[in-house]
């Protein structure tokens, strides 16, 4: 059942980045939208922004309240927390884009550079977890 | 109305990550765990999103600009550069150890505890610091 629920996701998030880009004229990449408020470069849209941001915080808010929450599964080791956020944080900017902006928006325009961008973090992902899983036994 | 829009597409988006499960870490490392208990849900949710975006680009050709009078972005550029596969590297290692990217992190920001909130400082940093190294980059390797 798990990846009827993951379609029908998966299409409210496209009909969102449809939304934005019919609607707004730009491309949703949660990076980029959060990223240009962190370093100043999105100072011109800001508003529009926080309020996108407001949008993807407040929706999941309201759903967990009615259906009951989603469990994250997140690790609670601390020291773990801080380096993936900062190798996505600073990896996403370097790169110009994560899952939505180069793996869902790009792809779906034939981008070349989306779908390099996905093999690519997704591959590290896998080798990731490979190492750190598998080999190394740490999460 | 710009900002109606933004909210709706944020509230989709959200609603869309939090429904599919993909603010389930377990789920999105069991995707990249592929020598582990493997888990195909993200590329439902991922082939699910590229229907409604694929015929939005398709829309956009048929349309001079978006509804606010906004110009839609240009053609992609070809150029696959080490900024792309050096930050590609560095996202996609973040990813796999906790199995939380940009989107799912504010998902998950009013259910998922602690966790997500140190996640999330940490992602901001890195955001803070990536022009500095980026800006490294460029003078290191010239385009």
């Amino acid at each position: 059942m798990d990846w009827i629920w993951g379609l029908i996701g998966g299409l409210l998030i496209g009909t969102g980045g449809a939304v934005y880009l019919l609607g707004n004229g730009w491309i949703m990449g949660a990076s980029g939208i959060i990223g240009g408020l962190v370093d100043g470069s999105g100072r011109s849209t800001r508003k529009e922004r926080l309020v996108f941001l407001a949008g993807v915080i407040a929706i999941p808010a309201v759903l967990s309240l009615i259906f009951g929450r989603v469990d994250t599964n997140l690790t609670a080791n601390w020291p773990l927390l801080l380096i993936a956020g900062l190798l996505v944080g600073v990896g996403t900017r370097i790169a110009n884009g994560c899952t939505s902006g180069h793996g869902v928006c790009g792809m779906s325009r034939l981008s070349l550079r989306g779908f390099a961008a996905t093999a690519v973090y997704i591959l590290a992902g896998g080798i990731s977890l490979l190492i750190f899983r598998h080999v190394l036994g740490v999460i | 109305m710009r900002l109606v829009i933004s909210f709706l597409a944020g509230g989709l988006f959200g609603a869309g990550l939090h429904l599919s499960g993909m603010t389930n870490t377990a789920k999105v490392q069991g995707w990249l765990d592929v020598f582990g208990d493997w888990d195909p849900t993200l590329a439902f949710v991922m082939g699910g999103a590229m229907i409604p975006m694929g015929l939005a680009w398709l829309a956009t050709r048929y349309r001079k600009s978006a509804l606010s009078g906004t110009a839609f972005p240009p053609p992609p550029s070809t150029t696959i550069d080490m900024r792309l596969v050096l930050g590609s590297v560095f996202f996609g290692t973040g990813w796999g150890l906790v199995g939380l990217c940009p989107g799912p992190v504010l998902a998950a920001l009013s259910y998922g505890g602690a966790g997500v909130w140190i996640f999330l400082a940490a992602m901001i940093a890195g955001m803070g610091v990536a022009p500095k190294i980026i800006d490294r980059m460029e003078r290191a390797m010239p385009a």
